[in-house]
């Protein structure tokens, strides 16, 4: 049973622009539709603020920023995914969340040499599916500057 | 075998027991002839001995049988009291609150103990020089006998600690027998664990067992080989035993021997001097007074049970509850506002009931969390005893109002703080018994520490009657470290020059002793007490004695704010920090230094932005002419922040900004309002340096 398991990791997948990303299942806490967002002062540029996710106050990071795309402002399918990381709770702004995946392990490769692209340092593997790329993320890195 | 569900309990009351040691003992010292509390020490250390073998925790069980000998020799008599045996066994229960320690925070308890359980040894047959040099004779050679081989013929086939020694010693004198059964398993089993568990289920539905080889963890994971032994003590005979193991598939042979008393205690009379000491001279005797004891314990903690009637609760689910009860706390106030907006007058009153409701229920899930300061206090007679005899001052330590209960948050932080001062008390405040003489003091000096409510605070002092503050030297002392300058010093009130003790980079003591650090002691204490929201004043007469006063609040998780807004943001301000809010004119505004301030009551205030100062957005800028000001404090220092519209007092429940977002300038946390956003609480002390 547990040999065939391991060789899936389930994801979410989620759109920035014209890419697609994708954050192991485990460290989902839940997707949630944009809210009120409480800006905090001298913070880091891509730290927008602070939400009420039921009764606990959680830090957004908007993800266009971190990674240096240009901000759009599609806020319909804007999505939060709350993510965990150790002991930390955290929501990224994304473009939109609507997937679920299992891909098998196998598929995974390590980050392919792309020279100058800003997201770069955040990536730890690409998975290829048929005809989708999705970009695994390193979500340390991301949270820790 | 699963033991870890029981370490949470086991590590409690451990603490608990070694607590009362320590308490007991510190009774003990002030009356060494008392040997009911001897008794008392014995009971807690016979108990936390049998749970921390239990537990598997060798080298905890072995420290404890060794300082439980050293207490049943004083309890019968054969040792008096004095302050080295005294600084022995204090030696030892700091060592086992070490290793209780060291397995709290998931290591295995173990610790090189060797000297202290030297001294323990040397202090019981020290003893027994005086009583009896024949026996102690032998018990030399016997020692030296097992220092060197331990091999008679009848011995038993596992060896034993000097615990299990006694237990299948008692076990057997008490008519139960004592058994070592060696299993050997089929060559061709595969799931031996599974066996292995098998057996055991047997065993302890038949008795106890007291030791196996290989041990239950190497056994559990089957490293051995098809054969373990293991020691039971059981009242079933060893066929129906035998029968009874054999019925387990897979067991090719059972092999049980019985242990006779006799071949028992000759082993232990060769293989240690302790148990041979006491058990073979009065073997009648100590096995009932033991059992007796056992009951006695019972009894006792049945009693104390009986008595406050309590149960645990794990603090994470107090945390749950408070969580939920905040929730409340937020949908009542946006049920206010709806009431308020709608006017209905059934509806208004449900609200009202409601929100009563709430106030009694909000009391009773507070004082939940409370526990009292005896938690932090009752580490200090044992902490105070041991400083004094390094410095070789008398000094008696009273305690009064460790009933008085706190916030656990505020519990876990006040403890450091608290041996920072009481440290300092006793180092720098009591003077050594020869110049309290010279002054006509009482060569003991007196340290008070005490606790009580006062309005929603919680006061806690420290006073001592030394030598108190002798300005001069402090300020002289400020002056040359740069803390403050010459002119500022003149214009300084007593109180002012007292607290300079208290700036960073301070220490008066002309000898730095390692006792109350290196100046960098005090500071930290105020820091932390103002990172509480509380304070800490000293007063002080210079040849009378100082006090340390520290004021608390109750809680930290409900606090009374007053909310102001700018632009489109709120922003939620402690009222404990605030002292007024007043309306200014763009006249009133002067300029110094480049600093804007006003002239407040004759004092000049400077003013804070908090709109440039948190970058606030600005769309239009506001421009009647006038300005909400709030006047908060930060002790004697004064600031006026500067605000669009004042809102209104509210309680709320501050909230952290979690893990991620930590050390924000000027914010000490959040809240949720009743319209569910979210506010930053402006951390006023930040802003003033």
């Amino acid at each position: 049973m547990t040999a065939v398991e391991q060789e899936y990791l389930k994801v979410i997948v989620f759109q920035l622009a014209d890419k697609e990303y994708a954050i192991p299942v485990s460290n989902v806490q839940g997707i949630e539709k944009l809210m009120h967002i409480t800006r905090v002062p001298k913070t880091k540029s891509f730290v927008k603020g602070v939400i009420n996710l039921r009764g606990v106050v959680t830090p957004l990071i908007d993800l266009r920023e971190r990674f240096g795309i240009p901000i759009s402002n599609n806020e319909d399918t804007t999505r939060i995914i709350i993510i965990t990381l150790e002991e930390m709770e955290v929501g990224f702004i994304v473009d939109s969340a609507n997937d679920v995946l299992d891909i098998p392990v196998s598929a995974i490769e390590a980050q392919p040499e792309v020279v100058g692209s800003n997201e770069e340092e955040f990536i730890s593997g690409v998975a290829k599916l048929e005809n989708r790329l999705l970009i695994l993320l390193h979500l340390d890195k991301v949270l820790n500057p | 075998m699963e033991l870890n569900q029981y370490l949470e309990m086991f590590i409690e009351e451990s603490k608990e027991h070694l607590q009362s040691c320590s308490d007991n003992l510190l009774e003990l010292e002030k009356n060494p002839a008392d040997l009911a509390i001897v008794n008392e020490i014995f009971r807690s250390a016979h108990t936390l001995k049998g749970m921390s073998a239990t537990m598997g925790y060798e080298d905890l069980a072995d420290l404890t049988h060794k300082m439980e000998n050293v207490l049943d020799a004083i309890r019968n008599e054969k040792i008096q009291v004095t302050a080295e045996i005294l600084d022995v066994v204090f030696e030892s229960v700091d060592h086992l609150e070490a290793m209780v320690m060291d397995i709290a925070d998931g290591g295995d308890g173990k610790k090189d103990v060797s000297q202290t359980v030297e001294k323990l040894k040397r202090i019981e047959s020290g003893e027994a020089i005086q009583q009896e040099t024949a026996v102690l004779n032998s018990n030399e050679t016997a020692a030296e006998a097992a220092a060197t081989t331990v091999g008679l013929e009848n011995a038993p086939q596992l060896e034993y600690d000097d615990f299990e020694k006694t237990v299948l010693l008692q076990s057997t004198e008490q008519g139960f027998n004592a058994f070592e059964i060696a299993v050997t398993l089929n060559d061709s089993c595969l799931l031996k664990a599974a066996r292995v568990y098998m057996v055991f289920d047997i065993l302890e539905k038949n008795g106890d067992v007291v030791k196996s080889s290989p041990t239950v963890d190497k056994l559990e994971e089957e490293q051995f080989d098809q054969e373990f032994k293991v020691a039971l003590i059981s009242q079933t005979n060893a066929e129906e035993l035998r029968s009874k193991i054999l019925k387990v598939s897979e067991v090719e042979k059972v092999a049980i021997t019985q242990l006779s008393k006799d071949i028992f205690v000759q082993s232990a009379t060769v293989e240690t001097e302790t148990v041979a000491e006491s058990q073979t001279e009065e073997l009648t005797p100590v096995a009932p007074v033991e059992v007796k004891k056992e009951e006695a314990t019972q009894k006792s903690s049945g009693a104390k049970h009986a008595a406050s009637k309590t149960i645990r609760v794990s603090i994470e689910r107090l945390d749950i509850l408070m969580n939920l009860f905040e929730e409340l706390v937020i949908d009542r106030g946006r049920l206010q506002s709806i009431a308020t907006e709608v006017n209905h007058s059934e509806l208004n009153e449900t609200v009202e009931r409601m929100s009563r409701t709430m106030g009694d229920l909000q009391n009773i899930v507070l004082t939940m969390r409370m526990i009292p300061i005896e938690t932090v206090f009752n580490r200090f007679p044992k902490m105070v005893r041991t400083l004094s005899r390094d410095l070789k001052k008398k000094i008696n330590l009273e305690i009064i109002g460790a009933e008085t209960e706190l916030d656990r948050t505020v519990i876990d932080e006040i403890g450091d703080p608290l041996v920072h001062l009481i440290r300092n008390s006793v180092d720098h405040g009591i003077e050594s018994p020869e110049i309290r003489r010279a002054n006509g003091k009482p060569e003991e000096g007196n340290v008070t520490l005490r606790a009580y409510h006062s309005g929603n605070y919680v006061f806690i002092e420290i006073e001592d009657d030394g030598a108190g503050i002798n300005r001069e030297r402090v300020l002289k002392k400020a002056i040359s470290k740069g803390i403050v300058t010459k002119e500022s010093a003149l214009s300084m009130s007593d109180k002012q020059i007292n607290e300079l003790i208290l700036a960073s980079g301070f220490s008066t003591a002309e000898v730095i002793s390692d006792i109350s650090g290196r100046g960098v002691g005090l500071d930290v204490v105020k820091t932390t007490i103002e990172s509480l929201g509380g304070n800490i004043s000293i007063e002080s007469t210079e040849g009378v004695g100082s006090i340390f006063s520290i004021q608390l609040p109750l809680t930290l998780s409900i606090i009374s704010v007053m909310l102001v807004e700018i632009e489109q943001e709120i922003y939620a301000i402690p009222l404990s920090s605030i002292i007024e809010t007043s309306i200014i004119k763009n006249s009133d505004i002067l300029n110094a230094h480049n600093q804007k301030v006003i002239d407040f009551r004759g004092k000049v205030v400077p003013l804070i932005f908090l709109d440039e100062i948190f970058d606030v957005p600005r769309t239009e800028q506001a421009a009647d002419g006038y300005h909400s000001v709030v006047i908060v404090r930060k002790g004697d220092k004064l600031a006026g922040l500067v605000v669009d519209t004042f809102i209104g007092q509210q309680e709320i429940v501050l909230k952290s900004l979690g893990n991620y977002l930590t050390n924000i300038f000027a914010i000490s946390g959040a809240t949720i309002l009743g319209n569910g956003k979210v506010a930053l609480i402006v951390d006023c002390n930040a802003l003033m340096k």
